[in-house]
């Protein structure tokens, strides 16, 4: 039986892994590679890394970031954040990311998810979305650059064209839960998840053990998505893990 | 020494980091003559079992395929690599593979015989199941997790090939093996510490000189 993923999520800029991380234990808490390879050691399923630089220089170090990762870790990894072509995504996956994650630049021109499975295959297609509840539109709209911006796309309808157009998996982020740590948004999750045929990665609003069960049990996430939790140390992926065996969930 | 064949399908890189990790030398290459100095090869794959036959006859390496199974030195096929061993695949229409095991290669239904939907591609972490324990890619390795991506899957294979398999509606082949020819439908390079163990033994084959056919 397929378990369910537990996937840390990392910010990286120029290089180095910024924004909350508190790992006392570690030589250099800024290091992708050593924070990415204490998850491998915790048990993580999968890792996320999300380029957060501006610059094209940042980007560049991003790929030697991402040889690097790939020399260490015996674990599928996704890179996102700046990817914007077919040459990006050549770059990262032949540097040695097993996915790449499109989110802005999807929905600026879909085609790209296409061109990206055509390519790749859909295997390394992984579209983000990042969705807030509208009570105009009685469902979610999808928003862009960073959550900034909003578009005319509901959230099933976006979805699903990003699965037709060859997308392997979703990534969805509820802004309404994010940071908020009260929980994974389940209505979204479930609603998505029931409209594709896809893996559906939940992200957004993970503030305690108990979290991950309820999205994997109710909302049926192929795979749940954290990252302060894990980083501030208020859990540990080992401890979710032992947790959700226990509520019978199966897991690595 | 072993050859990873470089036919342009699949991610070579993360393959050949962890041959570095486990410090087994080899080459990455698609030139035949360089490959058949090698004392086993890695067929990697990633994408269209169709594009990936067409490439390898094009490129000669087809044939050379087969004398290399016919030579009994080991050959390890990885996911796409894998199912290329086999006869044929119904990927996008009928297309001959190697016909090195005998098994078809088929699309996952996406919904089980009671009508119940289940995801495709089957993505993600699943459990084995050894069916040859006392097999030597499987030696000392722990019966784990290891990690899937694919949307076919081999059928009506023979069940003395099936070393290891796994549940996915259907019973998903594994680690499949016949004499010198074998095969991993999961991704070894990044199946952490189970994966790492099973390349290990594939290593240790490569260096005995592996099993003749004949």
């Amino acid at each position: 039986m397929l378990t369910k993923r537990i996937v840390p999520c990392l910010d990286v800029k120029d290089g180095r892994v910024v924004k909350g991380i508190q790992f006392v234990d570690l030589k250099d808490a800024g290091d992708p590679v050593e924070l990415a390879a204490f998850y491998d050691e915790q048990g993580a399923d999968e890792l996320v890394f999300l380029d957060i630089s501006a610059s094209h220089e940042g980007r560049e170090t991003m790929v030697e970031v991402v040889e690097e990762v790939a020399g260490t870790l015996a674990i599928p990894f996704t890179v996102g954040g700046g990817i914007n072509s077919l040459e990006d995504m050549k770059r990262v996956l032949r540097a040695g990311a097993d996915k790449v994650s499109l989110n802005t630049a999807a929905i600026k021109r879909p085609e790209l998810i296409k061109e990206g499975a055509d390519f790749f295959g859909s295997q390394c297609i992984v579209v983000a979305i990042d969705a807030k509840y509208d009570e105009e539109l009685g469902s979610w709209r999808i928003y862009t650059h960073g959550g900034r911006e909003a578009t005319d796309w509901e959230v099933i309808s976006w979805a699903k064209e990003a699965v037709r157009l060859g997308a392997g998996e979703i990534l969805l982020t509820s802004m309404d839960q994010d940071g908020a740590k009260t929980g994974f948004d389940l209505a979204l999750t479930k609603a998505v998840n029931a409209a594709v045929t896809v893996p559906v990665i939940a992200s957004g609003g993970a503030g305690k053990k108990e979290d991950f069960a309820d999205v994997f049990v109710d909302a049926k996430a192929d795979a749940a998505l954290a990252a302060s939790i894990f980083h501030y140390k208020e859990t540990s992926v080992a401890e979710v893990k032992t947790y959700l065996k226990e509520k019978g969930v199966t897991v690595r | 020494m072993i050859g990873i064949v470089d036919y342009g399908m699949g991610n070579l890189h993360s393959v050949s980091k962890a041959l570095e990790r486990l410090e087994l030398e080899y080459i990455l290459t698609d030139d035949i003559e360089q490959l058949k100095k090698t004392d086993g090869l890695l067929l990697p794959g990633v994408g269209a079992f169709p594009d990936a036959m067409k490439t390898l006859n094009e490129m000669g390496l087809t044939d050379f395929l087969h004398e290399w199974a016919d030579s009994g030195k080991p050959l390890l096929g990885i996911c796409l690599g894998m199912q290329l061993l086999f006869d044929e695949s119904d990927e996008h229409g009928q297309t001959e593979g190697l016909k090195l095991l005998p098994g078809r290669v088929e699309r996952f239904v996406g919904h089980t015989a009671n009508g119940e939907m289940y995801k495709v591609p089957h993505m993600g972490w699943n459990k084995l199941t050894f069916h040859k324990p006392e097999h030597k890619l499987l030696q000392d390795v722990e019966e784990g997790h290891v990690y899937f991506v694919h949307s076919y899957v081999v059928k009506h294979q023979e069940e003395d090939v099936l070393l290891a398999s796994s549940e996915y509606d259907v019973t998903v082949p594994a680690v499949v093996g016949q004499k010198n020819v074998m095969g991993t439908q999961f991704h070894p390079e990044k199946s952490s510490h189970v994966g790492m163990s099973i390349l290990r033994n594939f290593g240790e084959l490569v260096t005995q000189g592996g099993e003749s056919r004949e």
